[in-house]
């Protein structure tokens, strides 16, 4: 998109991402609207997990599936608060307006909720290592690390698309969990399949490279598709 | 445009489809493991497989629909998918009756085609609620385009992902077909093949034509002065053609505008 204006020249994308990534964080900081509902609903699914399955300590399959599941739904909770205030406050019309690049607000919404995942974590994992899980996390830490890495990849670049296709329709809050769920549940499958050795009662197995292989994949994949198509939902 | 040559084809198709299942019945021998049930081979693989193509070509039109703006690609896309899903009902219904004949449960876990196809499907039944969703018909074309194109590469991503998280527990039958199957067999799989793919088709152009011919009608009554049906812009999930008065493909509708000043 060329400058409106033949004087003023686009301004460079490093300065507007960081412009934008100024104004998420702003925005999260006074409203608190995303990160802290993520972060409490992880440890009451955590809870509501220990009372549905009369648990009190799980390990391998089932440890990795609570984790994960927790997870997405939690992630869920993000994605649909991520483009919210832009949609209702004028964001878009004023990022519109402006002649920055538009792949620069898929950046910053991408990173956005990176962002919000980590800190998600950061709470979700010591809590479900204190409440739910029965081998010590320690030596699993390692694998956990890697395979929460690619599977915050695959919430992202989904999570970013389907936010922002879900945002400006009249049913938003039901439409996004109900578009993103199928197109994460390759990433959930892979993430929990490459999770469950790690977290064996036995003590830390392998990671199984297989399904980090392929959750790298889906990521790349799903990465260069919302790449392609983002832009088409900004143009009004 | 769509209803050219319709009759022939809906006739090949009819005759071809009572073909595929006088075929299927009667010549085609039974299965040595699964006898009759087999049968149902020939409606379930070639019905799921004209579904899935059905998806792609509905996510390859929503390609061009972005790229050209041109609405008669977004319903084309649109009729495409919204076909495909009544099919796709059809494929998890003889599916699930073939699982329970031949391993005797509904639904199996452990066949991926099967868990595919329903994450598939799961997917795509969201489409006509984001399109209901959006009330601007320029944005929702422009979205539900997004959308196809998505879908249309999540479908065959999943389908590598699923099969490679379940072990080879059951037989596959589409797998192996040209090793295992013999002649009759394959035969009668590539016409059922061929007379879906016909049924699907014949449909589709079905369905434009009808929504064609509405949408031509509508810019005579515009063009006409008559706009009762404009009055009332109904929320729909179905794509609004603009087919301006003067830009009818058939010129019908250009007629119907040099008729309106006087």
């Amino acid at each position: 998109m060329s400058a409106a204006t033949p004087t003023v020249a686009a301004p460079r994308t490093r300065v507007v991402l960081a412009a934008l990534l100024r104004k998420e964080l702003r925005v999260e900081l006074r409203s608190f609207a995303a990160v802290p509902a993520m972060s409490l609903f992880s440890v009451t699914t955590f809870v509501l997990f220990h009372f549905a399955l009369q648990a009190n300590a799980l390990d391998g399959d089932l440890a990795s599936g609570v984790l994960w599941v927790t997870l997405l739904f939690a992630a869920i909770l993000g994605i649909n608060r991520l483009f919210v205030a832009d949609a209702e406050q004028g964001g878009f019309d004023g990022f519109l307006l402006s002649p920055a690049d538009r792949s620069v607000l898929l950046y910053s919404k991408a990173l956005t909720l990176l962002a919000y995942l980590l800190v998600l974590e950061l709470v979700a994992v010591p809590a479900f290592a204190l409440l739910l899980l029965q081998p010590a996390i320690w030596p699993a830490l390692p694998g956990l690390l890697v395979t929460l890495a690619l599977g915050d990849l695959g919430i992202v670049v989904i999570g970013t698309l389907v936010g922002a296709l879900a945002v400006r329709t009249s049913v938003r809050d039901l439409l996004g969990p109900m578009i993103s769920l199928p197109l994460l549940v390759p990433v959930l499958l892979c993430a929990a399949r490459a999770t469950s050795p790690v977290l064996a009662a036995a003590g830390a197995g392998t990671l199984p490279l297989r399904w980090l292989l392929t959750l790298a994949l889906y990521d790349l994949v799903f990465g260069l598709i919302t790449f392609a198509v983002f832009d088409f939902l900004l143009e009004d | 445009m769509y209803g050219k040559r319709l009759r022939p084809l809906a006739l090949t198709t009819f005759a071809a489809l009572t073909l595929t299942l006088v075929l299927a019945f009667f010549w085609a021998p039974n299965d040595a493991n699964q006898g009759f049930l087999q049968k149902i081979f020939y409606l379930h693989v070639p019905l799921a497989i004209v579904t899935l193509c059905g998806f792609i070509y509905g996510g390859l039109a929503a390609i061009a629909h972005l790229r050209t703006r041109d609405s008669r690609w977004d319903m084309r896309s649109y009729v495409a998918i919204h076909l495909s899903l009544v099919f796709g009902v059809g494929v998890l219904v003889t599916g699930s009756i073939w699982a329970k004949g031949s391993w005797g449960v509904w639904w199996d876990w452990s066949e991926p085609t099967l868990v595919s196809f329903l994450l598939i499907m799961l997917l795509y039944a969201t489409y006509q609620p984001l399109r209901f969703a959006i009330e601007d018909p320029e944005r929702q074309a422009r979205y539900a385009s997004v959308f196809a194109i998505t879908a249309g590469a999540f479908v065959p991503i999943n389908f590598v992902i699923v099969r490679l998280s379940t072990a080879y527990l059951h037989p596959r039958v589409l797998g192996n077909i040209s090793a295992n199957l013999p002649g009759r067999f394959q035969i009668v799989f590539y016409l059922s093949l061929i007379s879906m793919a016909l049924l699907w088709i014949t449909l589709w152009r079905y369905e434009m034509t009808s929504k064609h011919a509405s949408a031509q009608l509508r810019a005579l009554k515009r063009a006409l002065g008559g706009d009762d049906d404009e009055a009332l812009p109904r929320r729909s999930a179905v794509p609004t053609l603009t087919i301006g008065a003067g830009a009818t493909p058939t010129g019908r509708g250009s007629a119907g505008r040099t008729g309106a000043p006087r």
